[in-house]
Protein backbone atom coordinates (compact mmCIF):
# COMPACT_ATOMS: atom_id res chain seq x y z
CA UNK A 1 0.00 0.00 0.00
CA UNK A 2 1.40 3.02 -1.28
CA UNK A 3 1.82 6.18 0.77
CA UNK A 4 1.93 9.56 -0.95
CA UNK A 5 3.06 13.38 0.11
CA UNK A 6 0.55 15.82 -1.56
CA UNK A 7 0.35 19.37 -1.74
CA UNK A 8 -3.14 20.98 -2.71
CA UNK A 9 -4.03 24.31 -2.64
CA UNK A 10 -7.47 25.03 -0.87
CA UNK A 11 -9.55 27.82 -1.04
CA UNK A 12 -6.79 29.83 -1.81
CA UNK A 13 -4.42 27.72 1.38
CA UNK A 14 -1.81 25.53 1.02
CA UNK A 15 -2.00 22.61 2.15
CA UNK A 16 -0.23 19.50 2.05
CA UNK A 17 0.29 15.59 3.80
CA UNK A 18 0.94 12.12 3.99
CA UNK A 19 -2.07 10.04 2.38
CA UNK A 20 -2.58 6.34 1.65
CA UNK A 21 -3.39 5.91 -1.51
CA UNK A 22 -6.56 4.59 -0.94
CA UNK A 23 -7.76 7.53 1.07
CA UNK A 24 -10.30 9.34 -0.81
CA UNK A 25 -10.74 13.10 -1.12
CA UNK A 26 -13.85 13.60 0.72
CA UNK A 27 -12.06 11.90 3.89
CA UNK A 28 -8.43 13.94 3.59
CA UNK A 29 -10.60 17.34 3.61
CA UNK A 30 -13.11 16.42 6.37
CA UNK A 31 -10.87 13.68 8.72
CA UNK A 32 -7.12 15.04 8.50
CA UNK A 33 -7.93 18.83 7.78
CA UNK A 34 -11.36 19.18 9.83
CA UNK A 35 -12.56 20.83 6.30
CA UNK A 36 -15.93 19.71 7.15
CA UNK A 37 -18.31 21.86 5.11
CA UNK A 38 -17.63 19.43 2.30
CA UNK A 39 -20.56 16.57 3.39
CA UNK A 40 -20.30 12.77 2.91
CA UNK A 41 -24.20 11.17 1.64
CA UNK A 42 -24.50 8.75 -0.51
CA UNK A 43 -21.15 7.60 -0.76
CA UNK A 44 -21.51 6.29 -4.05
CA UNK A 45 -21.66 9.63 -6.34
CA UNK A 46 -25.02 9.15 -6.79
CA UNK A 47 -25.89 12.72 -4.40
CA UNK A 48 -23.91 15.44 -4.95
CA UNK A 49 -23.66 16.04 -0.94
CA UNK A 50 -19.48 16.14 -1.58
CA UNK A 51 -19.45 18.69 -4.56
CA UNK A 52 -16.20 20.62 -4.75
CA UNK A 53 -14.69 22.44 -7.54
CA UNK A 54 -11.02 21.26 -8.56
CA UNK A 55 -9.36 23.28 -10.98
CA UNK A 56 -12.74 25.07 -11.45
CA UNK A 57 -15.01 21.90 -12.23
CA UNK A 58 -17.16 20.20 -10.09
CA UNK A 59 -16.14 17.35 -8.86
CA UNK A 60 -17.89 14.47 -6.40
CA UNK A 61 -15.22 14.30 -4.20
CA UNK A 62 -16.46 10.81 -2.46
CA UNK A 63 -15.60 9.60 -6.32
CA UNK A 64 -11.77 11.19 -6.22
CA UNK A 65 -8.63 9.96 -4.42
CA UNK A 66 -6.70 12.39 -2.28
CA UNK A 67 -3.58 11.59 -3.86
CA UNK A 68 -5.34 12.61 -6.83
CA UNK A 69 -5.29 15.91 -6.11
CA UNK A 70 -2.03 16.19 -5.47
CA UNK A 71 -0.64 19.82 -7.54
CA UNK A 72 -4.46 21.02 -7.99
CA UNK A 73 -6.56 23.54 -6.86
CA UNK A 74 -9.58 23.11 -5.01
CA UNK A 75 -12.26 25.52 -3.27
CA UNK A 76 -14.60 24.12 -0.94
CA UNK A 77 -17.51 25.74 0.58
CA UNK A 78 -15.54 26.87 2.90
CA UNK A 79 -14.58 29.02 0.39
CA UNK A 80 -17.45 30.51 -0.87
CA UNK A 81 -17.22 33.22 1.62
CA UNK A 82 -14.70 36.32 1.78
CA UNK A 83 -13.82 38.24 4.21
CA UNK A 84 -16.85 37.74 6.62
CA UNK A 85 -18.97 38.26 3.38
CA UNK A 86 -21.58 35.62 2.52
CA UNK A 87 -21.05 34.57 -1.20
CA UNK A 88 -24.16 35.46 -3.58
CA UNK A 89 -25.10 31.90 -3.25
CA UNK A 90 -25.40 31.70 -0.05
CA UNK A 91 -26.70 34.96 0.71
CA UNK A 92 -29.71 33.45 -1.98
CA UNK A 93 -29.71 30.11 0.07
CA UNK A 94 -30.65 32.50 2.84
CA UNK A 95 -32.80 35.09 1.38
CA UNK A 96 -34.89 32.54 -0.88
CA UNK A 97 -35.26 29.83 1.95
CA UNK A 98 -33.31 27.22 -0.16
CA UNK A 99 -32.93 24.64 2.86
CA UNK A 100 -34.46 22.84 5.44
CA UNK A 101 -31.77 20.28 7.06
CA UNK A 102 -28.91 21.84 5.00
CA UNK A 103 -27.38 18.56 4.17
CA UNK A 104 -27.03 18.97 0.81
CA UNK A 105 -26.67 22.70 0.70
CA UNK A 106 -22.69 23.09 0.39
CA UNK A 107 -22.79 20.55 -2.62
CA UNK A 108 -25.74 21.63 -3.78
CA UNK A 109 -24.16 25.63 -3.70
CA UNK A 110 -21.06 24.18 -5.26
CA UNK A 111 -22.58 22.80 -8.31
CA UNK A 112 -24.49 26.07 -8.76
CA UNK A 113 -20.89 27.60 -8.35
CA UNK A 114 -19.87 25.73 -11.09
CA UNK A 115 -23.15 26.26 -13.45
CA UNK A 116 -22.99 29.89 -13.21
CA UNK A 117 -19.28 29.99 -13.73
CA UNK A 118 -20.30 28.32 -17.33
CA UNK A 119 -23.53 29.82 -17.83
CA UNK A 120 -23.91 33.27 -16.07
CA UNK A 121 -27.83 33.51 -17.12
CA UNK A 122 -28.98 30.38 -16.93
CA UNK A 123 -32.65 29.27 -17.64
CA UNK A 124 -34.78 27.83 -15.13
CA UNK A 125 -34.31 24.68 -16.97
CA UNK A 126 -30.54 25.22 -17.46
CA UNK A 127 -30.31 25.30 -13.68
CA UNK A 128 -32.77 22.12 -12.81
CA UNK A 129 -30.01 20.56 -14.78
CA UNK A 130 -27.32 21.40 -13.69
CA UNK A 131 -28.23 20.34 -10.07
CA UNK A 132 -29.53 17.28 -11.02
CA UNK A 133 -26.77 15.56 -9.75
CA UNK A 134 -27.08 17.05 -6.69
CA UNK A 135 -30.11 15.52 -4.27
CA UNK A 136 -32.33 17.09 -1.67
CA UNK A 137 -34.60 14.79 0.21
CA UNK A 138 -36.61 18.47 2.25
CA UNK A 139 -37.12 21.52 -0.12
CA UNK A 140 -38.30 20.39 -3.75
CA UNK A 141 -35.72 22.20 -4.92
CA UNK A 142 -38.01 25.26 -5.76
CA UNK A 143 -36.54 27.64 -3.43
CA UNK A 144 -33.11 26.45 -4.68
CA UNK A 145 -33.53 27.39 -8.00
CA UNK A 146 -34.49 30.77 -7.22
CA UNK A 147 -31.60 30.94 -4.97
CA UNK A 148 -29.65 30.15 -7.67
CA UNK A 149 -31.21 32.55 -9.87
CA UNK A 150 -31.03 35.29 -7.10
CA UNK A 151 -27.32 34.91 -6.69
CA UNK A 152 -26.98 34.61 -10.74
CA UNK A 153 -28.08 38.20 -11.04
CA UNK A 154 -26.25 39.58 -8.36
CA UNK A 155 -23.36 38.28 -9.88
CA UNK A 156 -24.21 39.59 -12.94
CA UNK A 157 -24.14 43.24 -11.01
CA UNK A 158 -20.12 43.99 -11.53
CA UNK A 159 -19.03 42.91 -7.59
CA UNK A 160 -15.40 41.99 -8.77
CA UNK A 161 -14.61 41.45 -4.70
CA UNK A 162 -16.97 38.41 -5.14
CA UNK A 163 -15.08 35.99 -7.13
CA UNK A 164 -13.70 33.69 -4.61
CA UNK A 165 -10.07 32.74 -4.27
CA UNK A 166 -9.75 29.36 -5.92
CA UNK A 167 -12.33 29.45 -8.50
CA UNK A 168 -11.04 30.53 -11.80
CA UNK A 169 -9.62 26.99 -14.14
CA UNK A 170 -6.27 26.58 -15.03
CA UNK A 171 -4.43 24.16 -12.89
CA UNK A 172 -1.58 21.78 -13.18
CA UNK B 1 -16.73 1.98 2.54
CA UNK B 2 -13.53 2.71 2.39
CA UNK B 3 -11.39 0.82 -0.45
CA UNK B 4 -8.86 -1.83 0.02
CA UNK B 5 -5.03 -1.44 0.49
CA UNK B 6 -3.56 -0.75 -3.58
CA UNK B 7 -0.40 0.94 -4.45
CA UNK B 8 -1.12 4.22 -6.94
CA UNK B 9 1.27 4.66 -9.82
CA UNK B 10 0.52 7.93 -11.67
CA UNK B 11 1.46 7.79 -15.68
CA UNK B 12 2.78 10.85 -16.86
CA UNK B 13 2.83 9.42 -20.39
CA UNK B 14 1.32 7.02 -22.81
CA UNK B 15 4.34 4.88 -23.03
CA UNK B 16 4.83 5.47 -18.91
CA UNK B 17 1.17 3.90 -18.49
CA UNK B 18 1.49 0.68 -20.83
CA UNK B 19 5.05 -0.31 -18.99
CA UNK B 20 3.21 0.50 -15.46
CA UNK B 21 0.79 -1.82 -16.92
CA UNK B 22 3.38 -4.19 -18.49
CA UNK B 23 4.90 -4.48 -15.22
CA UNK B 24 1.69 -5.77 -13.34
CA UNK B 25 -0.59 -7.06 -15.63
CA UNK B 26 -3.78 -8.66 -14.28
CA UNK B 27 -3.03 -6.94 -11.42
CA UNK B 28 -3.46 -3.49 -12.23
CA UNK B 29 -6.33 -1.53 -13.09
CA UNK B 30 -6.12 1.91 -15.25
CA UNK B 31 -7.48 4.95 -13.26
CA UNK B 32 -9.78 7.10 -15.74
CA UNK B 33 -12.64 9.23 -14.35
CA UNK B 34 -13.20 6.20 -11.98
CA UNK B 35 -16.90 6.83 -11.79
CA UNK B 36 -17.26 2.93 -12.24
CA UNK B 37 -14.21 2.15 -10.58
CA UNK B 38 -13.45 3.68 -7.48
CA UNK B 39 -17.30 2.63 -6.30
CA UNK B 40 -16.25 -0.61 -7.39
CA UNK B 41 -13.21 -0.52 -5.03
CA UNK B 42 -15.52 1.10 -1.96
CA UNK B 43 -17.67 -2.11 -2.52
CA UNK B 44 -14.30 -4.11 -2.51
CA UNK B 45 -15.80 -5.81 -5.69
CA UNK B 46 -12.35 -4.80 -7.20
CA UNK B 47 -9.41 -5.18 -5.26
CA UNK B 48 -6.18 -4.17 -8.12
CA UNK B 49 -2.90 -4.61 -6.60
CA UNK B 50 -2.41 -1.04 -8.49
CA UNK B 51 -3.51 1.92 -10.03
CA UNK B 52 -2.21 3.66 -12.90
CA UNK B 53 -3.81 6.73 -12.76
CA UNK B 54 -3.80 8.52 -16.58
CA UNK B 55 -5.16 11.36 -15.52
CA UNK B 56 -2.45 13.73 -16.33
CA UNK B 57 -2.30 12.27 -19.75
CA UNK B 58 -3.79 15.51 -21.23
CA UNK B 59 -2.68 14.56 -25.02
CA UNK B 60 -5.45 11.51 -24.23
CA UNK B 61 -8.02 14.75 -24.28
CA UNK B 62 -8.90 15.57 -27.56
CA UNK B 63 -12.24 15.98 -30.18
CA UNK B 64 -10.26 16.30 -33.90
CA UNK B 65 -11.68 15.42 -37.31
CA UNK B 66 -9.38 14.85 -40.02
CA UNK B 67 -9.07 13.01 -43.05
CA UNK B 68 -13.08 11.79 -43.21
CA UNK B 69 -12.61 10.60 -39.51
CA UNK B 70 -13.60 11.70 -36.23
CA UNK B 71 -10.85 11.12 -33.23
CA UNK B 72 -11.51 10.95 -30.12
CA UNK B 73 -8.67 10.77 -27.15
CA UNK B 74 -9.93 8.12 -24.93
CA UNK B 75 -9.72 10.33 -21.76
CA UNK B 76 -12.28 12.86 -23.49
CA UNK B 77 -14.20 13.99 -20.98
CA UNK B 78 -17.94 13.49 -21.54
CA UNK B 79 -18.98 17.24 -20.83
CA UNK B 80 -16.32 17.74 -23.19
CA UNK B 81 -18.60 15.58 -25.86
CA UNK B 82 -21.41 17.09 -25.18
CA UNK B 83 -20.62 21.25 -25.26
CA UNK B 84 -18.52 20.34 -28.34
CA UNK B 85 -19.75 22.48 -31.43
CA UNK B 86 -18.01 19.91 -33.91
CA UNK B 87 -19.83 17.32 -31.64
CA UNK B 88 -23.42 19.07 -31.70
CA UNK B 89 -23.22 19.96 -35.77
CA UNK B 90 -21.48 16.81 -37.05
CA UNK B 91 -22.20 13.58 -34.88
CA UNK B 92 -25.77 14.74 -32.65
CA UNK B 93 -25.65 10.84 -31.33
CA UNK B 94 -22.70 11.75 -29.19
CA UNK B 95 -23.96 14.17 -27.91
CA UNK B 96 -27.45 12.82 -26.71
CA UNK B 97 -25.25 10.20 -25.62
CA UNK B 98 -23.16 12.06 -23.65
CA UNK B 99 -25.56 14.13 -22.13
CA UNK B 100 -27.44 11.22 -20.51
CA UNK B 101 -24.26 9.94 -18.59
CA UNK B 102 -25.19 10.10 -15.28
CA UNK B 103 -24.93 13.94 -14.30
CA UNK B 104 -23.86 17.01 -14.85
CA UNK B 105 -21.15 16.71 -11.86
CA UNK B 106 -20.13 12.99 -13.17
CA UNK B 107 -19.66 14.46 -16.32
CA UNK B 108 -16.97 16.83 -15.65
CA UNK B 109 -14.79 14.10 -14.72
CA UNK B 110 -15.87 10.85 -16.63
CA UNK B 111 -14.56 9.77 -20.04
CA UNK B 112 -15.66 8.01 -23.24
CA UNK B 113 -12.67 5.66 -23.36
CA UNK B 114 -13.57 4.87 -19.55
CA UNK B 115 -17.13 4.46 -20.44
CA UNK B 116 -15.87 1.56 -23.16
CA UNK B 117 -13.56 -0.01 -21.56
CA UNK B 118 -15.38 -0.95 -18.20
CA UNK B 119 -17.86 -2.70 -20.75
CA UNK B 120 -21.04 -2.58 -18.22
CA UNK B 121 -24.03 -3.48 -20.70
CA UNK B 122 -25.74 -0.57 -18.91
CA UNK B 123 -23.20 2.21 -20.35
CA UNK B 124 -24.55 4.05 -22.69
CA UNK B 125 -21.50 4.51 -25.14
CA UNK B 126 -21.43 1.11 -26.11
CA UNK B 127 -24.59 1.12 -28.01
CA UNK B 128 -23.99 4.21 -30.03
CA UNK B 129 -20.36 3.11 -31.00
CA UNK B 130 -21.57 0.11 -32.31
CA UNK B 131 -24.44 1.76 -34.26
CA UNK B 132 -21.51 4.01 -35.39
CA UNK B 133 -19.23 1.24 -36.33
CA UNK B 134 -16.34 2.60 -34.38
CA UNK B 135 -12.98 1.78 -34.37
CA UNK B 136 -10.56 1.33 -31.43
CA UNK B 137 -7.08 1.92 -31.18
CA UNK B 138 -5.81 -0.06 -27.93
CA UNK B 139 -1.92 1.19 -27.49
CA UNK B 140 0.26 -2.14 -25.96
CA UNK B 141 4.37 -2.27 -25.65
CA UNK B 142 4.11 -3.20 -29.15
CA UNK B 143 2.70 -0.50 -30.55
CA UNK B 144 -1.15 0.31 -31.93
CA UNK B 145 -3.42 -2.01 -32.62
CA UNK B 146 -6.66 -1.20 -34.76
CA UNK B 147 -10.05 -3.21 -33.77
CA UNK B 148 -13.76 -2.63 -34.59
CA UNK B 149 -16.33 -1.83 -31.78
CA UNK B 150 -17.87 -5.01 -32.08
CA UNK B 151 -14.39 -7.30 -31.51
CA UNK B 152 -13.94 -5.27 -28.11
CA UNK B 153 -16.77 -6.25 -26.23
CA UNK B 154 -17.06 -10.16 -25.52
CA UNK B 155 -19.54 -12.34 -24.44
CA UNK B 156 -19.19 -11.79 -20.68
CA UNK B 157 -19.98 -8.57 -18.91
CA UNK B 158 -17.53 -6.09 -17.73
CA UNK B 159 -14.67 -7.85 -20.54
CA UNK B 160 -12.99 -6.66 -23.44
CA UNK B 161 -10.54 -8.45 -25.67
CA UNK B 162 -7.55 -5.84 -24.68
CA UNK B 163 -4.70 -7.37 -22.94
CA UNK B 164 -3.47 -6.36 -19.92
CA UNK B 165 -0.77 -4.60 -20.95
CA UNK B 166 -2.77 -2.49 -23.64
CA UNK B 167 -4.60 1.01 -23.03
CA UNK B 168 -7.15 2.24 -24.83
CA UNK B 169 -6.30 5.23 -26.17
CA UNK B 170 -8.38 6.57 -29.48
CA UNK B 171 -11.90 6.20 -30.90
CA UNK B 172 -12.36 6.82 -34.47
CA UNK B 173 -15.60 7.28 -36.27
CA UNK B 174 -16.36 7.71 -39.64
CA UNK B 175 -17.20 11.51 -40.55
CA UNK B 176 -20.84 11.55 -41.56
CA UNK B 177 -21.44 11.06 -45.15
CA UNK B 178 -24.24 12.65 -47.11
CA UNK B 179 -27.56 12.01 -45.84
CA UNK B 180 -26.41 10.20 -42.67
CA UNK B 181 -27.75 10.78 -39.34
CA UNK B 182 -28.17 8.95 -35.90
CA UNK B 183 -29.77 9.06 -32.39
CA UNK B 184 -29.40 7.98 -29.25
CA UNK B 185 -32.88 7.49 -26.82
CA UNK B 186 -32.39 6.28 -23.46
CA UNK B 187 -35.47 5.47 -21.05
CA UNK B 188 -34.07 6.22 -17.58
CA UNK B 189 -36.56 6.21 -14.32
CA UNK B 190 -34.77 9.56 -13.04
CA UNK B 191 -31.34 11.64 -13.80
CA UNK B 192 -28.01 9.49 -13.18
CA UNK B 193 -29.80 6.36 -13.02
CA UNK B 194 -28.43 3.72 -15.82
CA UNK B 195 -31.02 2.71 -18.58
CA UNK B 196 -34.18 0.69 -18.65
CA UNK B 197 -33.56 0.68 -21.83
CA UNK B 198 -31.46 2.53 -24.64
CA UNK B 199 -31.22 2.26 -28.41
CA UNK B 200 -28.82 3.77 -30.75
CA UNK B 201 -29.26 3.96 -34.27
CA UNK B 202 -27.06 5.37 -36.89
CA UNK B 203 -28.01 5.46 -40.83
CA UNK B 204 -27.25 6.72 -44.20
CA UNK B 205 -30.10 6.86 -47.03
CA UNK B 206 -29.24 7.25 -50.76
CA UNK B 207 -31.06 9.56 -53.06
CA UNK B 208 -34.38 7.72 -52.98
CA UNK B 209 -34.53 7.55 -49.02
CA UNK B 210 -33.36 3.45 -49.56
CA UNK B 211 -31.11 2.83 -46.50
CA UNK B 212 -27.52 1.95 -47.48
CA UNK B 213 -26.30 2.10 -43.82
CA UNK B 214 -28.09 1.13 -40.67
CA UNK B 215 -26.31 0.43 -36.95
CA UNK B 216 -28.02 -0.17 -33.99
CA UNK B 217 -26.94 -0.90 -30.25
CA UNK B 218 -28.79 -1.52 -27.78
CA UNK B 219 -27.81 -0.80 -23.56
CA UNK B 220 -28.90 -2.36 -20.76
CA UNK B 221 -31.03 -5.19 -22.47
CA UNK B 222 -28.42 -7.99 -21.74
CA UNK B 223 -25.46 -9.26 -20.21
CA UNK B 224 -23.75 -7.22 -23.15
CA UNK B 225 -24.02 -4.10 -25.36
CA UNK B 226 -25.66 -5.15 -28.36
CA UNK B 227 -25.45 -4.96 -31.72
CA UNK B 228 -28.84 -5.51 -33.85
CA UNK B 229 -27.21 -7.19 -36.52
CA UNK B 230 -30.82 -8.94 -38.00
CA UNK B 231 -32.36 -5.30 -37.37
CA UNK B 232 -29.79 -3.59 -39.34
CA UNK B 233 -29.85 -6.07 -41.93
CA UNK B 234 -33.57 -5.65 -42.55
CA UNK B 235 -33.16 -2.17 -43.30
CA UNK B 236 -30.49 -2.24 -45.44
CA UNK B 237 -31.47 -1.55 -49.38
CA UNK B 238 -35.21 -0.70 -48.20
CA UNK B 239 -37.14 2.87 -48.35
CA UNK B 240 -37.47 4.08 -44.72
CA UNK B 241 -41.28 4.18 -44.31
CA UNK B 242 -43.36 3.92 -41.40
CA UNK B 243 -43.88 -0.11 -42.09
CA UNK B 244 -40.37 -0.59 -42.50
CA UNK B 245 -39.54 1.28 -38.88
CA UNK B 246 -42.20 -0.67 -37.40
CA UNK B 247 -40.41 -4.25 -38.88
CA UNK B 248 -37.25 -3.30 -37.56
CA UNK B 249 -38.10 -2.12 -34.18
CA UNK B 250 -40.11 -5.66 -33.46
CA UNK B 251 -37.15 -7.78 -34.74
CA UNK B 252 -34.56 -5.05 -32.52
CA UNK B 253 -36.52 -6.42 -29.87
CA UNK B 254 -36.33 -9.73 -30.41
CA UNK B 255 -32.68 -9.32 -30.33
CA UNK B 256 -32.75 -7.74 -26.81
CA UNK B 257 -32.09 -10.24 -24.08
CA UNK B 258 -33.69 -8.47 -21.41
CA UNK B 259 -34.11 -9.78 -17.55
CA UNK B 260 -36.49 -8.81 -15.07
CA UNK B 261 -35.36 -6.91 -11.93
CA UNK B 262 -35.85 -3.54 -10.11
CA UNK B 263 -35.93 -1.18 -13.65
CA UNK B 264 -39.20 -3.50 -14.88
CA UNK B 265 -40.03 -7.08 -16.48
CA UNK B 266 -38.13 -7.94 -19.19
CA UNK B 267 -41.61 -8.16 -21.36
CA UNK B 268 -41.68 -4.19 -20.22
CA UNK B 269 -37.99 -3.35 -21.53
CA UNK B 270 -38.45 -5.34 -24.64
CA UNK B 271 -41.28 -3.28 -25.73
CA UNK B 272 -39.64 0.07 -24.60
CA UNK B 273 -36.75 -1.17 -27.06
CA UNK B 274 -39.08 -1.49 -29.88
CA UNK B 275 -40.94 1.97 -28.89
CA UNK B 276 -37.16 3.38 -28.60
CA UNK B 277 -36.07 2.14 -31.72
CA UNK B 278 -39.69 3.68 -33.51
CA UNK B 279 -38.18 6.90 -32.46
CA UNK B 280 -34.98 6.79 -32.67
CA UNK B 281 -34.89 5.26 -36.53
CA UNK B 282 -37.51 8.56 -37.06
CA UNK B 283 -35.15 11.01 -35.13
CA UNK B 284 -32.45 9.53 -37.36
CA UNK B 285 -34.13 9.82 -40.89
CA UNK B 286 -34.91 13.45 -39.99
CA UNK B 287 -31.56 14.25 -39.11
CA UNK B 288 -30.27 12.74 -42.21
CA UNK B 289 -32.60 13.91 -44.45
CA UNK B 290 -31.56 17.97 -43.05
CA UNK B 291 -34.74 18.29 -40.81
CA UNK B 292 -35.19 19.21 -37.63
CA UNK B 293 -32.38 17.83 -35.09
CA UNK B 294 -34.02 17.35 -32.31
Amino acid sequence: MSIHHIHVTINGKHYEGDVEARTLLVHWLRDSLRLTGTHIGCDTSSCGACTILVDGKAVKSCTMLAVQADGRELLTVEGLEQNGKLHPLQEGFHVEHALQCGYCTPGMMMAALALLKRNPSPSEQEIREGISGNLCRCTGYVNIVKAIQYAAQKLREPQPEQVPAGSGGGGE
Amino acid sequence: MIPGPFDYQVAGSVAEAIALLDRYGADAKVLAGGHSLIPLLRFRLASPAVLVDINRLRDLEYIQEADGVLHLGALTREVELETSDLIRRRYPILADTARVIADPVVRNWATVGGNLAHADPANDHPATMLALGAQLVATGPAGQRLMAIENFFTDSSFETTLQPNELLTEIRIPAPSERSGGAYLKLERKVGDYAIAGVAVYLTLDGNDHVTYAGIGLTNVGPTPIKARAAEQLLLGRPLEEAVIAQAARQAAAEAQPVSDLRGPADYKRAMVETLTIRALRLARSRATGGASR
